[in-house]
């Protein structure tokens, strides 16, 4: 694991994991842009991009981590939170590497969302009229004493701030872009650079992505392996739609498919490369594709964070006035106990998401009063349905059909 | 001795009679030093001072997270002396170091004088695959290799097992154990459950039989899992281990008072006698340098 931010780093041996060592002095770990220590365990912890989801789980991701999202039925969530993901690195600092099989990863860094600077934001959200800045400027009655200072500019990258909003309407400027190194992985290119390699019997490119990975973390000094560079940072890493068929995996096409292991091997030794580097990887999984469960409940055991999507289009729940707040739920199947025996999991189990006037949250699933006079049959079966679904905490429990009747 | 004639004698299972388990001031005391999980000792009848022999323990977990007991065996056969091989293939040396400090016990200097050979399954895959090829060369065990290679049986697993548990001349700690966390990751690797079962056996043939020390296995998985390999592995141990310590998630939901039950079951028809297995049922709470534990229903928050 990622040393704790009080222990300071330890690479002066390079060794392949971070070991707790005695402080020296300084703790140089602390001052990785776009990170922060976690209350309990002092773990350093990154901002998955969205606020609402860092307080899902506990604070934030922590590096050494992998967060797998399943997708939802069309992909269009998820992508929202692979993409919060990344624009998250790009605006703290990070190194990126994309990793897709369909999509230029070129393609997926143009259409990052823009980060809302402080003053736009408060903008967006104000209903009534915000006072604008540029009005303080011309003419100052009162401090005019004030008027001749230097004026404080905020650039958007430097924003000290944990968390940040974006605005899924407007795209990133390129010139945020291009202070980032990014490194990209698109499939079909990696495949017809290169001769297959075989690598543990596992699927070509799982193993060509992994190579991939285990390259730009030694090359680049994410594992500590060139302690002479000054300054730290932390390698993002995104894969896009893992498993699926474009990857040459056929789990998502039969119920018995040829290679069971490929997926939960690369999943281990991917695990093993975030452990012993600075880094942190979302992998978006289409796990509703996947026929064959026992899979999933491998995959799920060999991650650190599982969250799944369920969005309500094309379901009936869209039109269900029960739901009309929210375009979906979210379901937080997995928390991970990182250097302690307990976690920080929030209480709330029942979380659902909306995408709001260009903003995502995630927040409690209220369920509104049933206030008509006469309860109809139809909104006392979505009750009951509804009951079932706010019942998974522990895991899956056996509710009975028939909802008590008062 | 009449009475336990008498009650071996009944038909149905044997249940102990539900009380009110107060854990006793020295278990509290204990606690508060921060010394493994106290108040399972008492629950498992077990003492560092003299710990069992020749033991198959089996730790389940379904709905939940059973690690919590690895952390509590691991320290616990460190205090009490034995020699221990802890194959930790899902999470890397630093994790365990860090909560076996909360628990009293320092994994780097075990390790330094001897007590604990421990096998980073991560960083041993890592330097398997992406290695220097100078290493292979040299003979360098690689436990893992069935990962790589197309034969599927554990054997090279075995054999690291068997040459760090081996008994040596001048080691100074009596008893042997084997630590397994855990096994479900040796199916997701692409181990079948028949050579799974096959190194269980060998293991335990060596390390309790032979050597007339413990072995303690965590398994994930519920009744109702889809993964039908791991459902068959976790059942046949079942059947094998002396002890079964079994940590379920709450069928109500989530709870954040009472994180889970778990339940012991002392397997006594395996002795011979031929009496019935033993099970009983605690609820615990996980708390920052220890478990409390409780009988069903008195948790502290409800009382």
């Amino acid at each position: 694991m990622a040393a704790p931010a009080t222990g300071g780093a330890a690479q002066g041996r390079g060794a392949p994991s971070f070991q707790r060592k005695v402080p020296a002095g300084s703790s140089r770990l602390a001052a990785i842009a776009g990170t922060r220590p976690a209350a309990r365990h002092g773990q350093l912890l990154l901002s998955s991009g969205l606020p609402s989801l860092d307080c899902v789980l506990g604070g934030g991701l922590a590096v050494g981590t992998l967060l797998l999202i399943e997708e939802d039925k069309y992909g269009v969530y998820s992508n929202l939170l692979f993409k919060y993901f990344l624009a998250e690195g790009v605006v703290c600092g990070h190194d990126l590497f994309v990793a897709s099989a369909k999509e230029l990863p070129t393609n997926i860094l143009k259409e990052l969302p823009a980060p809302l600077l402080d003053d736009n934001y408060r903008n967006e959200l104000g209903e009534a009229t915000a006072v604008k800045s540029e009005d303080f400027q011309d003419f100052m009655k009162i401090a005019w004493r004030y008027q001749n200072l230097p004026k404080v500019e905020v650039s958007p990258t430097s924003s000290a701030r944990f968390g940040h909003y974006y605005d899924v309407s407007k795209t990133m400027s390129s010139e945020l872009l291009q202070s980032i190194k990014c490194h990209s992985f698109f499939l079909p290119e990696e495949l017809s650079l290169q001769p297959t390699i075989k690598m543990c019997n596992m699927n070509c490119g799982y193993a060509r992505l992994l190579q991939s990975i285990q390259k730009i973390i030694y090359q680049e000094g994410f594992d500590g392996s060139h302690p002479q560079k000054k300054q730290k940072n932390v390698l993002r890493i995104g894969i896009q739609s893992l498993g699926a068929m474009l990857w040459g995996d056929d789990i998502c096409s039969t119920d018995n498919p040829e290679d069971t292991h490929s997926l939960t091997k690369f999943l281990y030794v991917l695990r093993g490369l975030l452990r012993k580097s600075l880094s942190a990887c979302i992998i978006t999984v289409p796990a509703h594709l996947i026929q064959n469960k026992a899979i999933m409940e491998r995959v799920t055991n060999l991650s650190d964070v599982v969250v799944g999507l369920e969005s309500f289009i094309g379901s009936e729940r869209e039109t269900n006035p029960l739901y009309k707040d929210y375009h979906g739920l979210i379901h937080v199947h997995q928390i991970p106990r990182l250097n302690s025996l307990i976690c920080d999991v929030s209480d709330t189990k029942d979380l659902a998401f909306r995408l709001k006037r260009k903003l995502f949250t995630i927040e409690r699933l209220h369920l509104p009063p049933d206030l008509s006079d006469t309860v109809s049959r139809s909104s006392k079966q979505d009750l009951a349905e509804s009951a079932k679904l706010l019942s998974s905490g522990c895991g899956a429990m056996a509710i009975g059909k028939k909802h008590l009747d008062f | 001795m009449r009475a336990t004639r008498a009650r071996a004698a009944f038909p149905h299972a044997h249940v102990p009679p539900r009380r009110a388990f107060r854990p006793s001031a020295a278990a509290v005391g204990a606690a508060g030093r921060g010394a493994m999980f106290a108040e399972l000792n008492e629950l498992l009848n077990a003492s560092p001072q003299r710990p069992e022999q020749g033991k198959f323990t089996l730790l389940r977990d379904t709905r939940t997270d059973g690690s919590f007991l690895v952390h509590h065996f691991l320290s616990f056969y460190l205090r009490a002396g034995c020699k221990v091989c802890f194959v930790a293939l899902l999470q890397s040396f630093s994790h365990y170091n860090i909560v076996a400090q909360k628990l009293g016990v320092s994994l780097t200097a075990a390790k330094e004088r001897g007590q604990l050979v421990f096998l980073e399954g991560l960083a041993s895959c890592l330097d398997m695959l992406f290695g220097e090829e100078e290493e292979e060369q040299a003979g360098q065990p690689r436990p893992l290799r069935f990962i790589s290679e197309s034969t599927s049986d554990l054997r090279a697993l075995f054999d690291f097992v068997r040459t760090s548990l081996a008994p040596a001349a001048g080691d100074a700690w009596p008893g042997r154990v084997l630590l397994l966390d855990d096994l479900g990751v040796l199916l997701s690797l692409g181990a079948s459950p028949v050579a799974v079962l096959d190194f269980i056996h060998y293991c335990r043939v060596a390390v309790c039989s032979r050597l007339q020390g413990n072995v303690v296995v965590l398994a994930h998985g519920g009744e109702d899992s889809e993964d039908e390999e791991n459902e068959l592995v976790v059942t046949s141990l079942c059947h094998h281990s002396d002890l079964i310590l079994w940590a379920e998630g709450l069928a109500t939901g989530f709870c954040k008072d009472v994180h889970g039950q778990l339940k012991i079951i002392r397997r006594a028809s395996l002795q011979p006698g031929g009496e019935r297995d033993v099970l009983q049922t605690y609820q615990y709470k996980i708390q920052d340098k220890n478990v409390t534990f409780f009988a069903r229903g008195l948790s502290a928050a409800v009382l």
